[in-house]
This record gives structure tokens, sequence and C-alpha cells, in this order.
């Protein structure tokens, strides 16, 4: 992997991709280790820079730097000088001069990322921006999938929920399809984006249908606002034909995992039994989340992917 | 006042003209048009050989941006662009600060650019006061101050009611109507078309239907008033369906089309090119498939640019906070010409487009080369190739996603009332 960015998967190569996992392997073995600190990036550094709400993201970023020896700095966007009416523009190029290595932003407009990249000399992530893409998100649910079934080859995969609005599903869709899965969307009509079939994914409203054989299901968050604008007439009636519950994996593949990116409603999307469930992997994904923002992190600011055993 | 304009291939759609001849103008009227025109030596030539003469261009559809937004454009640079860019007429849309919905504004704009403009200017007066949609605005007054159409534009007049109203009203003083056909329900948050490539980008899209259920409400008030209805910049194929079944019907409809919507899809706004954010959206191959269609089976009445100049800050950020428009004046012709090299257009029709079309829908007297009309005149290079250089423009407004391409076919000469104000993109 040899790019200053890392801006979505759209963009990504399979090689890529697979260099990313392979790295997280040895990273994940660190968070085990008892003293969880290499001095690999030290000297180096990195901000975080989140114009929305995140607690596991962020803190996910953060706590990767800071196990691989970056010092990692948190911008407040609330308390900094955004809320002085503050350009974007002018704000990378102040964190640049401060002399960061990287930056790692999330931001509610879809291409945000793709500007900063364009303004700055840093390195980029995307830590999810708009209805765009949220590529650490996927690559680790890459991650869980390979690390459970062994290969990513050929699965059959169903994202469940808001598909329209959502960074997660788009990066999944991306991801997977390089690899050779089916994807399967379903959720309501009024949250299906156009063009699915161009994208080679199956879309469906009825959540039997959809889970018919798969090996993964990916529950998306529902957001509650949505309901007040008119795409779904309420919360009861979306948990009656959406919420995952037990009785819904008798279609799916008897050792069928279960993901969700969090934070969770439970009983909205999700049952407890299913999030608590042999089959969900939810908080592995979280301690695979921060392996994989390891090995990036390392790949990005680093070196090679040999050295990291060390 | 003297100016021969010797050699050059002289196109006239009003009477089908295409023939190399002269054109002889006497203090800013057309004196004489044959062969071979001798003039003493004193006499300006402005030597045409292998070059295409036209009516002067008129530009329905233009953003002056002053009074009140002078930092994005004035006048004076507005007027400028328009020069360099081939067209001796447009006219400004009235969302100005204050808004040209009275007497006093359209006094102004029509002063101003007697002042500081160097090509006709004509206002479009507000239909409603403020453009708010609520009141209509002193249409009679407009008139007298010199607006020769209305046009809320850049916000649709949403009250099917008040736009009736509108249409009897202006129908009293024979003035179209120039409508901006968007339902804001169904284009609320839109950034980019709806469809595939707004999925792929993770913008919100504007549907086809946002802009076609508008068409089609003004298409059927139309009908009931018996109005002038003129529809601006539209962008679908489903648009242009619904004008070419009411021009079936005879009802009393114009449109118009832009250079940009018949030559970009919404695949160019990839990686969140702010200067392809316009409104109505770029959209679809087959749309434009459809405009060229519309063009030529004369569905479409004129093209026009639309330019919307803005100020670097307003399209250098995050591609939601971006303002939707592009500045158009001085790539219409060779964006425009690239359609004829191409053979999708007939020459004689693009320059029917940008001339008689126009002129008839706002009753202009001008438009035509005929022995005692007025003298505007645009001369092109079709084969001039350049590179289009926003750096370059006269315009205050850079933002064109038109940026760094090559085109084969520009501006060579504006002529305005007898005096050449701009040669080889140069105003004098």
């Amino acid at each position: 992997m040899n790019q200053k960015d890392l801006l979505g998967l759209k963009e990504l190569r399979r090689e890529d991709i697979e260099t990313i996992l392979d790295t997280a392997v040895p990273m994940k073995d660190i968070i085990k280790r008892d003293i969880k600190k290499v001095p690999t990036l030290r000297g180096k550094a990195m901000v975080t820079v989140f114009y929305e709400n995140s607690t596991r993201t962020r803190t996910s970023f953060e706590i990767a730097g800071k196990y691989l020896s970056a010092d990692t700095v948190n911008l407040a966007v609330s308390t900094s000088s955004v809320q002085k009416g503050e350009s974007l523009k002018d704000t990378i190029k102040t964190i640049e001069v401060m002399g960061f290595d990287l930056m790692v932003i999330r931001h509610s407009m879809s291409g945000t990322p793709h500007y900063v990249s364009r303004n700055t000399n840093m390195s980029v992530i995307n830590a999810g921006d708009g209805t765009n893409e949220h590529p650490t998100q996927a690559l680790l649910d890459l991650y869980s999938i390979r690390e459970k079934k062994g290969t990513l080859e050929g699965l059959k995969v169903a994202i469940v929920g808001d598909i329209l609005h959502s960074r997660v599903a788009r990066s999944n869709i991306y991801g997977l399809s390089k690899f050779g899965c089916e994807v399967r969307v379903v959720g309501p009509a009024t949250l299906m984006p156009p063009g699915l079939e161009k994208m080679n994914v199956k879309s469906y409203h009825s959540l039997d249908a959809a889970l018919k054989g798969v090996d993964v299901i990916n529950i998306l968050r529902i957001q509650k606002e949505r309901q007040q604008t008119g795409l779904f007439p309420s919360l009861d009636e979306y948990a009656n034909l959406y919420m995952l519950r037990p009785e819904h994996l008798q279609a799916a593949k008897e050792d069928v995992l279960v993901l969700h990116p969090g934070p969770m409603n439970r009983g909205i999307e999700i049952s407890s039994q299913i999030a608590d469930g042999l089959n969900s992997v939810i908080n592995e994904q979280v301690t695979n989340g921060v392996a994989v923002r390891m090995a990036l992190l390392f790949l990005m600011m680093g070196g090679s992917k040999n050295e990291v055993a060390n | 006042m003297k100016l021969l304009i010797k050699g050059g291939r002289v196109i006239n759609p009003s009477s089908g003209l295409d023939e190399v001849i002269d054109i002889l103008v006497e203090d800013g009227i057309i004196k004489a048009i044959s062969k071979d025109i001798q003039v003493d030596k004193n006499v300006n030539i402005v030597h045409a050989d292998n070059k295409i003469v036209c009516p002067g261009f008129i530009d329905l559809h233009v953003h002056l941006r002053e009074p009140g937004f002078e930092y994005k454009e004035d006048i004076a640079s507005g007027t400028r662009a328009a020069a360099a860019g081939g067209f001796t007429s447009i006219c400004c849309m009235p969302n100005t600060n204050p808004v040209i919905d009275n007497a006093a504004v359209a006094s102004f704009v029509k002063e101003r650019a007697a002042k500081s403009g160097v090509v006709n200017v004509y206002p479009i007066g507000a239909v409603t006061k403020q453009q708010a949609g609520k009141e209509l605005a002193e249409i009679a007054d407009l008139v007298t101050a010199g607006c020769v159409g209305l046009s809320d534009d850049g916000k649709p007049v949403l009250g099917s009611d008040i736009m009736r109203h509108a249409m009897d009203y202006a129908n009293m003083f024979n003035l179209p109507i120039l409508s901006h056909c968007e339902d804001t329900g169904l284009s609320s948050g839109g950034q980019m078309n709806e469809g595939y490539f707004s999925t792929i980008f993770g913008l919100q899209g504007i549907p086809d239907e946002a802009e076609e259920v508008m068409v089609a409400r003004d298409i059927m008030l139309t009908g009931l008033t018996g109005a002038r209805l003129h529809l601006c910049h539209l962008s679908t194929a489903g648009s242009i369906n619904l004008v070419r079944l009411a021009k079936k019907k005879g009802l009393n409809v114009t449109c118009e089309v832009t250079p940009h919507h018949l030559t970009l899809t919404d695949e160019v706004i990839e990686g969140y090119d702010t200067d392809a954010k316009v409104n109505p959206p770029l959209r679809t191959p087959e749309d434009i498939e459809a405009l060229i269609v519309g063009i030529n089976d004369g569905t479409v009445d004129c093209i026009a640019t639309d330019h919307a100049p803005h100020h670097l800050e307003s399209k250098d950020c995050e591609f939601n906070l971006a303002a939707f428009g592009i500045s158009g004046l001085e790539t219409a012709i060779p964006v425009v010409m690239s359609l004829v090299n191409s053979g999708k257009i007939d020459l004689m029709r693009m320059v029917e487009l940008f001339t008689v079309g126009p002129a008839d829908i706002i009753n202009l007297d001008r438009g035509t080369i005929e022995v005692g009309a007025i003298a505007d005149i645009t001369i092109i290079d079709p084969d001039k190739i350049q590179m289009v250089n926003p750096q370059n423009f006269y315009s205050k407004g850079k933002n064109t996603p038109y940026k760094n391409r090559e085109f084969r076919g520009w501006p060579y000469a504006t002529i305005v009332k007898g005096e050449l104000v701009a040669s080889e993109g140069i105003v004098r």
C-alpha cells in the first residue's frame, strides 16, 4: 500500500485492502499484550478532527495511535475557532503548520475529506463523510468477517436498514464487492438509494427473503430523525419489519455472523437476544477496529508490512 | 462613423442567408449587404475571411449581481464578459439586493448599464415583491422602466394561484414570464442529479421530477391564462417532452437550454468539483441526447447561459456549502461550437438559438442582419483552438467546470451598434 490518503474503499485496490487486513493481524496481538505499546511511530504526530459526534471511532483512532507511540491530539471542534467562523481550509492549514503528519477527519458533508486532501500535504484518513463513505468501519467489518470465516471470497452478505443515508453500507458494498461477495441490501423503499443494480447489489424489502442463505448480516443504526422527515411511519413499524430477532436467523446459514457498527438502538434495529447472542461479533468488531486503525496508521506513517511483527 | 465587415461568411437565420458577403455599417445601422463593397481609405475594416458573421448574440439569462453583490460581479465586469464571449445583448435576472421588483431598481440597472456597460442590458423584473412569491411586483412600472420579462429566477413561484395571477396580469403587457421550474420540496437538500452517481458520491439527489412537476404546472397555467410562458434552463428529457406536447397543442410556450446542460453530465462532479455544482443539476447522457433532439426538432427556442458568477470562497469549500452556478458568458460559444463541430447541431440552427430565437421571446428588434437593422454583430473564428483559462475571464466569477478544457471555435469580434467592443477575446 503506497498512498497518501485513505478517502474511501471505492478507489482502493483489493491488494491494498489485503495488505491492511494482513497488517492488522499482528496489531491485534499488541492490543492483547500486557504492555500495549510499540515504538514504531515515535516522533510522528496525528490529529483527529471530528465535526460530528463519535465515541468509538475517535477513541479507536486515538488509542491506535498511542499504542504505536504516535503523538495524538484531538481537536474539539465545538470549542475551536470553527465556532468563530474560521473556514475549513484555514483550520486545515493551521493544523498542518503545527507539524502534524496525519489527519483523521469526520464530517457531516460528503466529499469533505477529498477537499481537505486537496488542500494539505498531511495524510488524510476519512473517518466518515456525510452519506459517502466510512472506509475504516468497512475495513474492520471485513477483518471481522475474514477472521471468523477464514476468507471473504464468495460470501453472501446482507446489509439491513437505512441504505440511502449510510456511509457504512456504501463502504461495505465497495469492499465486499472487491472480494467477490454477493451483497444484498434490505430496508424500506424510502431508504434505498437509486442505482443499486448498477452496483451489482440486490435490494429487498423483506427481511426473511434477504436473509436466505446468508453468511453475514450487517445491521445499520437507524437514525430516529429520519422518521420525522416522512421516510417511515414510526419506530414501532420499523421494528416490526426490520428488527433482527432470533427467528430471522433460521433463514440464514447456521454459522451466520451478525455485525453492527454501533451505537446500537436495542429494540429498534436489533433485539438484545441477537446483540448478545452467539452469532454476534459486535464487541469484537470494536477491538478489531483498533487493530485495523493501527495497521492503517502504521502503513501510512511508518513503513512496509514486513517490519511490523518486531 | 462607418465600418466594413469584409469577406466573412454571413449566417442570418431570419432570412436563411448563408454566403460570403460584405456588410457596411453606418451610424450604428446596417447600410448595405453585398459582394465586394468598396470604401474610402478612412473607413475601418474588419477582415472576416474564414470567419462566421452572425447577428449579435443575445443571452436571456444572466446574473449581473449589481446592485448588492458587486464582489461577485458588477455591470461593468459582467457586460465585458458578455462582449468577450460574443454577446451583444443580455438580460439580467432580478435576484439582486435590492431585488429588481420596482421601477427604481430597474432604472438604476439601465442607467448603470448605459454608463459602465459595453453591451445592451435588458433587465428582467421580479414576478413578486422581494421574489417572495406572495404579492405581485408592480409590473406595469417595471415595463415602463424597461423590463422585457418577469422572473423570480433562483426561486420558483410556488403558489399556483399567484403564478396564475402573474400570468394574467403580465399578459396585459404581452410580457413573458421566465419560469425557474423547481418543486423545492422534491429538491430540498439536493446537491446534484439523483441517480447512480448521487449514490456513488453519497450526495443527496435532485430528481428530474423536481423540475418536471413545475414545468407541467406552468404549462397548464398557460393553457388557463393564455399568457406567454418561457421555461428557463430545462435540463431533463421529461421537460423537453412536456414542452413538445404543449407546443403541439398550440400553447404559448418557449424554452431555453444552457451550454452546460448540453455538454456535461452528473459524472463530472467526481472528486467533488464544486464548479460543476449547478441548479438545475447536470443530468445524464440520455438527457443531453433529448435536449439535442429538442434543439433539432424546434422544441427548444434558444440557448441561454444562466451566467452565475460567484466569488472564490463560495466555491472553495465543502461541497454542500458551495454555491450553485457556473460562470458561462465566456465559454458559451466554444462549448456550443463543440456540438456543431461534432455534427450534433447545424451551424445555422446554433446561430438561430443565440439570435432570432431569444429576440422573439422578449420582442427585441435585434437578432437579424438586414439593411436598416441595428448593427449588433457577432463574428466567430471557427478554427481557433484555445484552452479555457478562467483567470483570463473578464467576469469576476472564475467558477467554470470547463477550466483547462480545449475548444475549437471562439468569438472573434463583437460589434454593438456599429462599434467594435471586443476582438479576439479582448474588450476595447
